[in-house]
């Protein structure tokens, strides 16, 4: 805590000292959170970007876990479709914006979209390497005991894989956060993104851009310290403790 | 032993299923290596040169067109300029964060009181978007170079000190002692211990941070410069919704992102790195 | 062949595995490996064989071939006279404490194999099996909770819970220390003595093949063949000081071109 402490008064001293009137000091910022939350914009635009967030994120491993599975398991289906993943990956998710804006339309969908496209491919690779580093010795040991495909996937593959889904989830979790706040200040009227870039441009209202990032950050923090709890639970910590 | 139960599980054991065990461990055959990523190619052009046809829209571009963008975007010579201009703010922003996250990463991941001061700090900061440094960015360094380059810094160097920081605490404590036994000064404890054990992890650190680096200077492009890929596409639109040139940017976007991510996995074999990535 | 073992040998009508010609070659990017060749083995319903060789001759790859995990390239393997198609729950394969499914306590490893049995009737399998196996107290730990030795057990018992007429060890004790090595190999033929199972033991331990086996299978370097096959022709409880202990192990220690000192 001490860290932090000398690092808003670090801030404070800073602005005073350069008699900045950009850039606002601590003081302005809770003030400038203070104003948003009697406006009740707070927690409006908080909504709206866990709104856009939670549906694509959702959609997206809805989507990407099943298919990871069938990939990791299917040579031949992974041998087809890995140039197609492997062009469509690394599109950066903000270069879809403008499809999106054409597509949806400027609102919700289009951001879902993007959170969408930002979270499955990272998904999807991630489930498709996790089933390959399935032990071979366990998958032996599986059929073996003369298991067949259904009880294959349900007893030996998705326990293996649940501890690199997890990581996967967690990492995705980040960037579609990332994703959502560069959407909503170039394809969204709402949200904590938009408040950022719109307390900027309609009146140089830097305090409410500080205050956009301080929730932005908040939020970061939670959602990643809450994913970071399924890490303890008994049936994914076994792969940490290795 | 003669329950039951036992004769049950003996009588209801097939030998058919496992056969199977020993498919999956045949390989593809060359042929099939071949055809299938072609056929799948072939079959996604053809479904969108369909779904393009069919719904009779005027704006979306057909693959051909997409081509034809990518001449016209050659002829201008703003393809490979715009790309140049990309990579250069990546290439800074990232290697200022390379350089300085590992220069942190290190004394924080030795020293506990250190990080106990400065963790909280960078927990706080990190889970803050670079891209909503935008406008600060831009009162600090106008509408330069510098401010994308500086939110890549930004999307960089958190990743790398933390990579940097988790990868000195897990050095084995034995390789210490075991310099130390050989009265090893610190200089060189650094740079014949330290920094080879760490290496595989930050560079996979490294890895992941660029490709974080590379999707924040699409959105960065497309918020405070005239030039860059980023730039390419969302001009494009707004310029005449020129949506074959949109997607020809997207393809050289995907087409780069693939060559770092490459680069850096070239680098994860390198004889020096390479026992760190083997289980 | 003959099956001269210590115990009462079960009628020898017909070997319950029998291998026939057994070659195996592997490629690689630039050549073809050849691991194993012609290798002729029998064993007999309830017998306990070694296979002995250095590192890396290959012995594992035979057991996986018997085992059904991998094709031969040429001869055959045949188990009760019918030719091996893939694993299968009749025979299990006990890999060195690595088979342990990590995700399941020990309860659910011991259980694993019995999903085809109703709740109760699997309840009480695997107490007995944990019993059998001295886990007690430990039915809800994971392995990583666990010492080598106690997963060790974990996975031998999750392999007799299914009651299989044969079993596949594949160093199973290789990464023990030697005192819990010593106790295992007690263990073993314990359970041995009471379960009378076909087991097929691959070491790279001499010591631990005279103790356990009633036949030594000796490989040679790759491509492994069989170079000979060592009756040990004493009782259990063996005394590992006897003359004719000695014997036996300075007899497949020379075999082996190794002479007997340190």
């Amino acid at each position: 805590m001490t860290g932090v402490a000398l690092f808003v008064a670090a801030w404070a001293a800073a602005v005073q000292l350069s008699g900045t009137r950009l850039v606002p000091g601590p003081l302005a910022v809770v003030r400038a959170l203070g104003e948003l939350l009697s406006h009740g914009l707070l927690l409006r635009y908080l909504v709206a970007s866990l709104f856009r967030v939670t549906w694509g994120f959702l959609l997206a491993a809805v989507v990407a876990i099943p298919a990871g599975i069938a990939l990791g398991l299917s040579r031949r289906g992974e041998a087809a479709l890995n140039p197609l993943m492997q062009v469509l990956r690394p599109i950066s998710p903000l270069a879809w914006i403008p499809i999106a804006i054409l597509w949806f339309g400027v609102g919700d969908r289009a951001a879902i979209w993007l959170i969408f496209i930002a979270s499955f491919f990272s998904l999807l690779v991630t489930v498709i390497r996790a089933v390959h580093d399935v032990d071979p010795v366990h998958r032996n040991a599986a059929l073996n005991f003369g298991l067949d495909r259904r009880r294959l996937l349900r007893d030996v593959v998705l326990p293996a894989i649940l501890p690199q889904l997890v990581i996967g989830l967690r990492l995705t979790l980040g960037v579609a956060w990332l994703v959502v706040v560069a959407a909503e200040m170039i394809a969204v009227n709402s949200g904590v993104g938009f408040l950022i870039i719109d307390a900027r441009n309609a009146g140089n209202r830097y305090d409410l851009v500080v205050a956009g990032m301080v929730m932005i950050g908040a939020v970061g923090l939670l959602l990643d310290t809450l994913v970071r709890r399924l890490e303890r639970l008994p049936s994914v910590a076994w792969g940490f403790s290795a | 032993m003669s329950e039951p139960a036992l004769e049950r599980l003996a009588a209801a054991t097939p030998s058919g299923s496992p056969r199977r065990a020993i498919a999956m461990a045949r390989p593809l055959s060359p042929a099939a290596r071949l055809l299938l990523p072609l056929g799948a190619v072939l079959l996604a052009l053809l479904l969108w040169q369909l779904a393009v046809t069919l719904t009779r829209t005027q704006v979306f571009p057909l693959p051909a067109e997409v081509a034809r963008g990518f001449a016209e975007l050659q002829r201008k010579g703003v393809l490979w300029s715009y790309a140049g201009d990309s990579l250069r703010r990546v290439g800074l922003g990232f290697g200022a964060a390379a350089l300085l996250g590992i220069a942190l990463g290190v004394p924080l991941g030795r020293a506990a009181r250190l990080d106990r001061l400065v963790n909280p700090l960078i927990q706080l900061l990190r889970p803050i978007s670079p891209l909503a440094w935008m406008p600060l960015a831009v009162i600090w360094f106008g509408l330069s170079d510098l401010a994308p380059t500086f939110l890549i810094f930004l999307a960089a160097f958190f990743p790398i000190v933390v990579a940097t920081t988790s990868a000195v605490r897990t050095i084995p404590p034995a390789f210490f002692r075991a310099a130390g036994n050989f009265a090893l000064p610190r200089g060189a404890l650094l740079r014949r211990v330290l920094l080879p054990a760490i290496l595989p992890r930050v560079l996979t650190g490294l890895r992941v941070a660029l490709g974080i680096a590379w999707m924040v200077v699409v959105a960065a492009e497309m918020l405070g410069v005239d030039s860059g890929l980023g730039y390419l596409i969302l001009d494009s639109r707004n310029a005449g919704k020129r949506y074959d040139l949109v997607i020809a940017g997207m393809l050289m976007i995907g087409a780069i992102g693939l060559l770092l991510d490459l680069g850096m996995r070239r680098l994860e074999r390198l004889p020096a790195v390479r026992w760190g990535f083997q289980s | 062949m003959t099956v001269a073992t210590a115990r009462p040998a079960p009628a020898p009508t017909q070997p319950k595995v029998a291998v026939r010609g057994l070659g195996m070659t592997y490629p690689t990017p630039d050549k073809q490996v050849e691991v194993l060749r012609g290798i002729d083995l029998d064993v007999a319903p309830g017998e306990l064989v070694c296979v002995l060789g250095p590192s890396g001759c290959g012995k594992t790859t035979l057991l996986n071939v018997i085992a059904g995990f991998l094709a031969p390239s040429e001869g055959t393997v045949r188990i009760d006279g019918e030719p091996v198609a893939g694993p299968d729950p009749r025979r299990i394969f006990v890999f060195q404490e690595r088979g342990v499914f990590p995700w399941l306590t020990v309860e659910g490893n011991i259980g694993f194999g019995l999903w085809r049995l109703s709740e109760t009737e699997r309840r009480a399998r695997v107490a007995h099996y944990v019993r059998l196996v001295g886990l007690e107290g430990f039915e809800r730990a994971y392995p990583q909770e666990l010492s080598g030795g106690m997963k060790q057990r974990v996975e031998v018992a999750r392999a007799l819970a299914v009651d299989p007429d044969v079993l596949y060890l594949d160093e199973p004790f290789g990464a023990l220390d030697s005192i819990t090595r010593l106790q295992m190999r007690g263990e073993l033929l314990r359970i041995q003595e009471r379960e009378r199972k076909t087991v097929l033991f691959v070491t790279h331990d001499i010591d631990e093949s005279v103790q356990l086996a009633d036949r030594v299978v000796v490989m040679s370097a790759r491509p492994a063949q069989v170079r000979k096959i060592v009756d040990i022709d004493m009782p259990h409880p063996r005394d590992l000081s006897s003359r004719r202990y000695i014997e036996l192990r300075d007899g497949i220690f020379a075999e082996i071109g190794l002479a007997h000192r340190v």
